[in-house]
């Protein structure tokens, strides 16, 4: 190592410019305090070098969340999409699942000047290899050129960059995805300060040149006609753009043939990959050899940008060698001519066990320190973007000397996410899935803004303007459902009839609108005839009425399952407590608390190895 | 919240008493050895203290100068004990008396008389046992008969667990289903009709009632049932009693006021456990011949699941008679007529009741009644097959509470709702079945998803 220069001071530096860097960073920088955030390369600030798209099943409810906070991924999104669908529309409000598909190129380029046009905030592009800790306090980072940034705290982004190598066939690349180069030096630092690694796996389809396509073999996805913003701060209308489709195709025998006779090729399978992938994510390989009986797979085909004949392959994820992903490719419909602008591969990266991490998101052990996203054993863009606003909300309040920002599972999927990875063993990379909320009803995409506005507005990150508007929404929605409770109506030929063309039984007896309104073929709107003196409302007030009166039998069940919780998150266990004088608890238990030092009774439970009895032992002696 | 002294050592006789000559105590605690030392005097001049842990030692229990009884004395050192402390379990065989004297010996050394199950509460205290294994093994101690004792070890065994596991399985490929295309919206072959939703559900509906219809029974086998026996005085109450508990083969003394002194008494009779209560008035009114009181056979015939009610066929009808069936109308009754064996003057006929002619002196006609109530209760078909059990309360709740869940998903279905409610109280129905057998969903539904269903992208 040469000879160290103070390049800097400030208040925090943010390892890592993707998707959990950028939130961190701003979140940070609009809390008022100083911020660094390094890339090893800033032309790629926000890339994605897997799927072109933001939001799905659940990860839509985290993109709407971080908005709510006043994060950057919806309106970043919002200005970049070139197709959006509401998906799920069919099976309940609270699986509603926002999806576009992103413009990757404008994406970036789009990020990169909000970060760029943010106060407090600098750029920079370096790989930092040092995390600088005294007295169990981070003092500083270290880059490359033996520049020293000090800073009070520090927040580790670092994705997949981490000893990172991609693998298909028998190449190995030692770089980090996208053939971007890998971050070599902070590893070894990490395991310095006592930090527990992991080594996670993932992969990534090919992309292929539009002009090769076929596509009138395959079946057309065109965008949702009523578009849906992922920002409470945009309208619909404001947004609206030309949308581009996307393309649905299937593999084949032939296909299946094919991965079958070189299976022996993948690196996968022969044993030169050691990370744990993901079950989710599996390579096409994995589903041929898992399904075996199954003929087909869908294969989605999906622009990567506008000013791009790049096309993503989704569904067909491989480490086979290159020659056999082309030959499989080929097989099909659509595809028989297609070529190959990037190889599909897998990628192998050091990430930590997050049971070392607080619900703060700050290493337990150095204070400080803090991390988020892909590092911390997730996988995603928007799992990793919903871990930066928090990390660099707490960094901020660390360095403010404010209360910390915890969300709890009954707040919000961002809470569910983070108590999962600190309180739960990890087997595998961790994706957002709407089965592992378990009060998801309250938790809806479309009530984000209702759950979690208040905290952005106090931690700063929501303007008085919106603020207000949030205010005015909150208030016409509550006006609203109490203006319809107080509607009463008679069995009317006119009622009747308006009942009978929706298709719903006429009344005999007088009825409350709400109880209309709780049918099944009824909704809020469709009873405006009846409701004359119904005030002009926005689209999601009414949508708001709608959901909380249709549902209010539901929703009020899950509420009560909440109290529950929040009684047990209410006890606390002291920071000091000495688990081994615990009496009766087993050992398997006492390691797993000792480990993840859960701050209430609630959280204790849900730690993998901790059975009900450890729990009772718990409360016994907490009340001793 | 519980308050527990974990330090004291306690002691209780460990058998029920009045079954059979052997009874056990039990000592638990640091000094369980030490007070044990000071009581036996063994055959070769051996002290409890120097011996290995889990061996048996044969001599007497000597206090004040007094040899106790013959007895064998195991020593049980911590911590790979029942409670996880040192324990001493001291077998007589001088019958109850021997036993308490030996207990009450114990008790005068230092050792303190155990609270009912808290051997048990100190092996789950002590991390020796976990809380559904608690229950069963306070059932085991609570068992009042041989088949609840049955009941209560099948628990232990697990086949609550196995008959529950099934119906989880079963809802948890319903959510998997469901899950699954929530949260793979593009994939097209994961959805699951409504209507296979709910034959699934009515199938595990069915399950779970025809557990909860175990509940009664079970609860039978713990507490028995609670029974009166009614009748004018002198009609044979008190013989039928003692008939029960010849049958029972408890010790009966013969001196009037001692142990039959007692408000109800648990026998098990064919196999039925029968709570029979106010037994010492049963006696009172044979012994003195006096008016039978017919607010308090009212009050008794209110609080009994069963009701025998005696008449003396040797007898004609009175007015009392016929005051006690209209009282025990509404009930559960069994009428016996007693004394078959002298002329008979009873009429019952136009009454619409079946009686069972029985001669207590004879013992004959008691079987009958025995059959009678294994109908009653159908309790009968339980003893010959090896189905389960529910006999606790908490689990007869979460049973409940499943099934609600579990209609509440048939209202939705009903109701066309979209499939997220259905969802819900499915997760609901797992969730309190899983309470039963301390299981919890969210890794389950995960690993279910991925091991059934060729999603991801």
């Amino acid at each position: 190592m040469g000879k160290l220069y103070t390049a800097d001071e400030v208040d925090i530096c943010v390892i890592g410019a993707g998707h959990a860097g950028c939130e961190t960073a701003l979140a940070a920088a609009r809390m008022g305090l100083s911020t660094i955030l390094f890339a090893i390369n800033l032309d790629s600030i926000a890339m994605m070098p897997c799927n072109p798209n933001v939001g799905g099943s659940s990860k839509g409810h985290l993109v709407k969340e971080i908005d709510a906070l006043g994060g950057e991924m919806g309106r970043n999104i919002d200005k970049t999409y070139i197709q959006t669908r509401m998906l799920n529309t069919g099976k309940g409000p609270a699986v509603y699942s926002l999806r576009a598909q992103a413009d990757k190129a404008k994406y970036h380029t789009q990020m990169k000047k909000t970060l760029e046009n943010t106060e407090n905030l600098l750029v920079r592009q370096g790989e930092i290899t040092d995390i600088v800790i005294e007295d169990g306090k981070v003092t500083g980072v270290i880059s490359e050129s033996n520049a020293l940034y000090k800073c009070r705290a520090a927040v580790i982004c670092t994705g997949t960059y981490l000893k990172a190598r991609c693998l298909y066939g028998n190449t190995i690349i030692e770089s980090g995805p996208n053939g971007l180069r890998r971050a070599n030096g902070l590893s070894d630092c990490l395991k310095r300060l006592g930090i527990r690694l992991f080594r996670y796996k993932t992969g990534t389809p090919a992309r292929v040149d539009k002009r090769t396509i076929d596509f009138s073999k395959m079946k057309e996805q065109r965008g949702d006609e009523n578009i849906v913003p992922f920002s409470f701060e945009n309208r619909a209308e404001d947004i609206e753009r030309e949308q581009i489709s996307c393309y649905l195709t299937y593999t084949n025998e032939r296909t299946h043939d094919i991965i079958r006779a070189n299976l022996d090729r993948s690196p996968l399978y022969s044993g030169v990959i050691e990370g744990t992938g993901p079950r989710y994510c599996p390579s096409i390989e994995d589903k041929v050899v898992r399904f075996a009986d199954k003929t087909q797979h869908q294969i989605f085909i999906e622009p990567e940008g506008e000013d791009t004949n790049e096309m993503y392959v989704q569904g067909m994820s491989s480490s086979l060698p290159e020659d056999v992903q082309i030959a499989m490719y080929r097989t099909l419909p659509g595809l028989e001519n297609v070529r190959f602008t990037r190889t599909a591969y897998a990628i192998e990266y050091d990430c930590i066990d997050a049971n070392q991490l607080k619900l703060t998101l700050e290493f337990k052990d150095i204070k400080g320190l803090f991390s988020a996203g892909q590092f911390n054993g997730t996988s995603g863009y928007e799992e990793a973007a919903a871990q930066g606003i928090i990390a660099g909300i707490n960094a901020a309040a660390y360095c403010k000397g404010i209360e910390p920002l915890v969300l709890d599972r009954s707040q919000g999927y961002i809470g569910v996410l983070i108590d999962d990875i600190v309180t739960k063993e990890s087997r595998e990379p961790y994706r957002m899935m709407t089965s592992r909320a378990e009060y998801r009803l309250l938790l809806r995409q479309d009530n984000a803004d209702l759950r979690l506005t208040e905290i952005g507005y106090r931690y700063g990150l929501i303007s008085q303007e919106r603020y207000d508007r949030f205010l005015a929404k909150k208030k016409a929605i509550e006006e609203e459902i109490e203006r319809i409770g107080k509607i009463n109506l008679g069995p009317s030929e006119d009622v009747n009839s308006i009942l009978t063309d929706c298709g719903t039984t006429p009344i005999s007896t007088g009825i409350n609108m709400t109880d209309l309104i709780k049918r099944p073929e009824m909704d809020y709107d469709k009873l405006a005839p009846l409701d004359p003196d119904r005030p002009a409302l926005d689209r999601d007030v009414r949508e708001q009425v709608n959901i909380q009166i249709k549902y209010e039998g539901y929703i009020s069940r899950q509420m009560k399952q909440v109290e529950q919780f929040k009684r047990l998150e209410g006890r606390r266990i002291p920071e000091d407590i000495d688990y081994d004088k615990v009496k009766g608890l087993r050992i398997e238990a006492t390691q797993k608390l000792k480990a993840v030092r859960p701050v209430n009774i609630g959280q204790a439970g849900r730690i993998s190895g901790v059975s009900p009895a450890d729990v009772n032992m718990l409360l016994v002696y907490l009340n001793m | 919240m519980l308050k527990v002294n974990l330090s004291d050592t306690i002691a209780a006789i460990s058998t029920a008493t009045g079954s059979g000559g052997i009874g056990i105590v039990r000592i638990s605690g640091d000094e369980a050895i030490e007070i044990a030392d000071s009581l036996f005097v063994s055959a070769k001049g051996k002290r409890l203290a120097e011996q290995k842990s889990h061996t048996i030692h044969y001599g007497n229990i000597v206090y004040d100068g007094r040899a106790i009884d013959e007895v064998l004395v195991s020593v049980m050192k911590a911590p790979n004990t029942y409670t996880r402390e040192d324990i001493v379990e001291i077998n007589t065989h001088g019958g109850y008396r021997a036993v308490t004297a030996v207990l009450n010996a114990v008790i005068k050394r230092g050792a303190r008389v155990a609270e009912p199950g808290e051997f048990t509460k100190r092996a789950f205290l002590n991390g020796r046992i976990d809380l559904t294994q608690a229950e069963a093994v306070i059932d085991i101690i609570n068992a009042k008969t041989d088949k609840s004792r049955e009941t209560a070890v099948a628990r232990l065994e697990g086949r609550l667990s196995a008959e529950i596991k099934q119906i989880r399985e079963s809802i948890l490929t319903m959510l998997a289903h469901i899950e699954a295309a929530v949260a793979y919206p593009e994939h097209d072959d994961e959805t699951m009709t409504y209507a296979a939703v709910e034959k699934g559900t009515r199938e595990a509906m069915a399950n779970v009632n025809k557990l909860i219809a175990t509940a009664d029974t079970g609860k039978i086998y713990r507490d028995g049932i609670k029974t009166v026996i009614l009748g004018k005085p002198n009609v044979g109450k008190s013989s039928l009693l003692n008939a029960f508990l010849e049958e029972d083969r408890a010790i009966v003394t013969d001196i009037p006021g001692t142990t039959r002194d007692i408000v109800s008494e648990l026998i098990n009779v064919g196999g039925i456990p029968l709570n029979i209560i106010d037994t010492a008035g049963i006696r009172e009114t044979d012994n003195i011949i006096e008016k039978i009181g017919v607010e308090k056979s009212r009050s008794l015939a209110e609080e009994a699941d069963l009701i025998l009610l005696m008449f003396d066929g040797s007898r004609e009808m009175s007015a009392e008679d016929r005051e006690l069936i209209e009282l025990t109308r509404d009930k559960k009754t069994i009428v016996l007529v007693n004394k078959l064996d002298l002329e008979q003057k009873l009429d019952l006929r136009g009454m619409g009741i079946e009686p069972i002619n029985i001669s207590v002196r004879n013992t004959m006609g008691i079987n009958e009644i025995y059959d009678k109530i294994k109908e009653m209760f159908a309790v009968g078909d339980i003893e010959t097959d090896d189905s389960v059990l529910i006999s606790r309360e908490r689990n007869k709740a979460s049973l409940y509470k499943a099934l609600q869940s579990l209609e509440n998903v048939i209202e939705t279905i009903e109701n066309t709702m979209p499939e997220d409610f259905i969802s819900m109280d499915l997760t609901a129905a797992y969730e309190a079945l899983g309470e039963i057998t301390g299981e919890t969903l969210e890794e389950d539904i995960i690993d279910k998803i991925f091991s059934e269903f060729c999603l991801g992208k």
